[in-house]
């Protein structure tokens, strides 16, 4: 059983705690550390019954520690040494468990760490690597959300949204480092996506699982291998993930005939889109359009109206691109790129090559920076050479 | 979730408000000081915000390279060097406004008289990681 495997019993023996009487911030604890005694004891003996041991082992050290308390405090245990017969756990606990973790109360940070741990199983110092920072922080992060959860009450705790901003941004703004964090929001976001079709079918779900798909299936194409960055327009198509693709297009498919559209699903149908265009040629930028246009109902974000704006140049022409792009702020993120790559389209290369310095210069990541200093730099030769 | 670094100069930055130097505060002041900015350090990690602290030694020499086969060159120390970075601290934070505020809060570090020396901090923040979806 590799460690993924083992991480996915996580939130269902988390859950067994919670309902024999542990709370959330102990049982916790206690499950981590079965996790680590798993790690080590299963090499040597693994157990038939994998969840009953750890149900078994999180169970023993969740009395330890609150014994260890109580002694402390000089109270009595008020728990059985002999748990009572496990059963298996109805989905909705692990629900329950998200929605704890993506508590109203909590500051993004707080939540993802949260999530990465309660819910994913991830140790401290796996988050710790992830978002680079030290050990000691990220353990302060966890605990201090955790007593956030309590004192706030997991009466109150977060629904079906909160939690999906939570995986969202778990995917879209991980480092690149030891733990696959994309891959982890995958994985925590199917767990959602089965837990919560018991109780209510919630389409928006199954639309944020389809856009990580249909986005991660890119992955291999979206860097070269000297690390720069490709866009969109570059990639190596033939290197894109069909398998992934596939499934990104049923899932979003199954959820789109349910007719409760949100914004999940109009951008997983936009990235469908690109994915379904063998050639960029080919690509359908009117239906684009179109998507983005039910997109901005759901949130009209000037990040919307850019992506959309670009969406248009390209249907229609640079022009109408930069007609689009009129309308939106100067100090909008990415403004200048945009501006940059229709007036070069549209033929004023001095004007491109100005505002793709600028784009450069304001650029939000190293990638997108020195992307932008070598179109910059592209356009200044051609003028050169032109010039003299 | 994004990086930030408060960047303490030695010269470089604005006057503070309570521009009396170092060397001139009472020895309690210092040690009211010193204890300022671990306690400052500390509540961060509790809050899960520090990332790094370190200090500078004044005394940067420049560096270059000479060509192939050759020692590097150094030339300096400048005493007339414009900008003379202190040291810094990095956090990791939800939003711009709570850098801002951080910064804030370390800036009223207690000098001379035990009052806030009102120092001016630099905020930058740090280059993120691209986004994976893109459009």
């Amino acid at each position: 059983m590799d460690e993924v495997e083992l991480r996915e019993l996580v939130p269902q023996v988390l859950s067994v705690l919670v309902r024999r009487g542990a709370d959330f911030a102990t049982g916790e604890d206690a499950v981590q550390e079965a996790l680590v005694r798993a790690l080590s004891a299963w090499e040597r003996d693994p157990p038939v019954d994998r969840k009953g041991w750890l149900i078994t082992v999180a169970w023993r050290t969740f009395l330890d520690l609150t014994r260890s308390e109580s002694a402390r405090r000089d109270r009595e245990v008020r728990f059985d040494s002999e748990p009572p017969a496990g059963s298996v756990p109805a989905t909705d606990d692990t629900l329950h468990l998200y929605f704890l973790c993506a508590h109203p109360d909590l500051s993004p940070s707080s939540a993802v760490a949260l999530t990465l741990r309660a819910v994913g199983g991830l140790t401290t110092r796996q988050i710790a690597d992830a978002y680079l920072v030290p050990e000691s922080t990220m353990a302060q992060r966890i605990s201090r959300a955790k007593r956030t959860v309590a004192q706030a009450g997991v009466d109150r705790a977060g629904d079906v949204r909160t939690v999906m901003k939570v995986l969202y941004l778990v995917f879209n703004e991980g480092y690149s480092g030891a733990v696959d964090l994309a891959a982890e929001a995958i994985r925590l976001t199917r767990q959602l996506a089965a837990a919560a079709d018991d109780r209510e079918a919630e389409p928006e779900v199954d639309g944020l699982l389809a856009l990580m798909l249909l986005h991660h299936a890119r992955r291999p194409s979206r860097t070269a291998p000297d690390g720069r960055l490709v866009p969109l327009a570059e990639q190596d198509r033939g290197e894109w993930d069909t398998v992934l693709v596939a499934e990104g297009v049923e899932v979003l498919q199954a959820a789109l005939v349910r007719d409760r559209l949100g914004e999940y699903q109009a951008q997983a149908a936009i990235a469908a889109l690109h994915a379904d265009a063998p050639r960029v040629e080919e690509t359908d930028w009117v239906q684009i359009v179109e998507w983005y246009d039910e997109l901005l109902r759901f949130t009209d974000t000037p990040i919307v109206r850019l992506n959309r704006a670009v969406a248009v140049g390209e249907a229609d022409g640079a022009r109408a691109g930069l007609a689009a792009l009129a309308a939106i702020d100067a100090d909008v993120p990415r403004r200048d790129a945009v501006a940059a790559y229709f007036h070069e389209r549209n033929g004023d290369l001095e004007l491109a090559a100005r505002l793709y310095a600028e784009a450069a210069r304001t650029a939000p990541n190293l990638a997108e920076r020195d992307h932008q200093t070598r179109q910059a730099a592209r356009l200044n030769q051609v003028l050169r050479e032109a010039g003299s | 979730m994004a990086k930030y670094l408060l960047l303490k100069h030695y010269r470089g930055a604005p006057a503070p408000v309570n521009n009396i130097p170092m060397d001139q505060w009472t020895p309690e002041e210092f040690d009211v000081h010193v204890k300022f900015m671990l306690d400052f350090a500390d509540r961060l990690e509790e809050t899960g915000e520090f990332v790094d602290a370190q200090a500078l030694s004044p005394d940067g020499i420049w560096v270059r390279h000479d060509g192939e086969g050759r020692p590097a060159v150094t030339d300096g120390p400048f005493a007339e060097t414009k900008d003379l970075v202190a040291g810094w601290m990095v956090i990791d934070v939800d939003s711009e406004a709570r850098a801002i505020e951080l910064a804030g809060e370390l800036s009223a570090a207690p000098g001379a008289g035990g009052k806030p020396i009102h120092e001016w901090l630099e905020l930058r923040p740090f280059m993120s990681e691209p986004p994976t979806v893109t459009e």
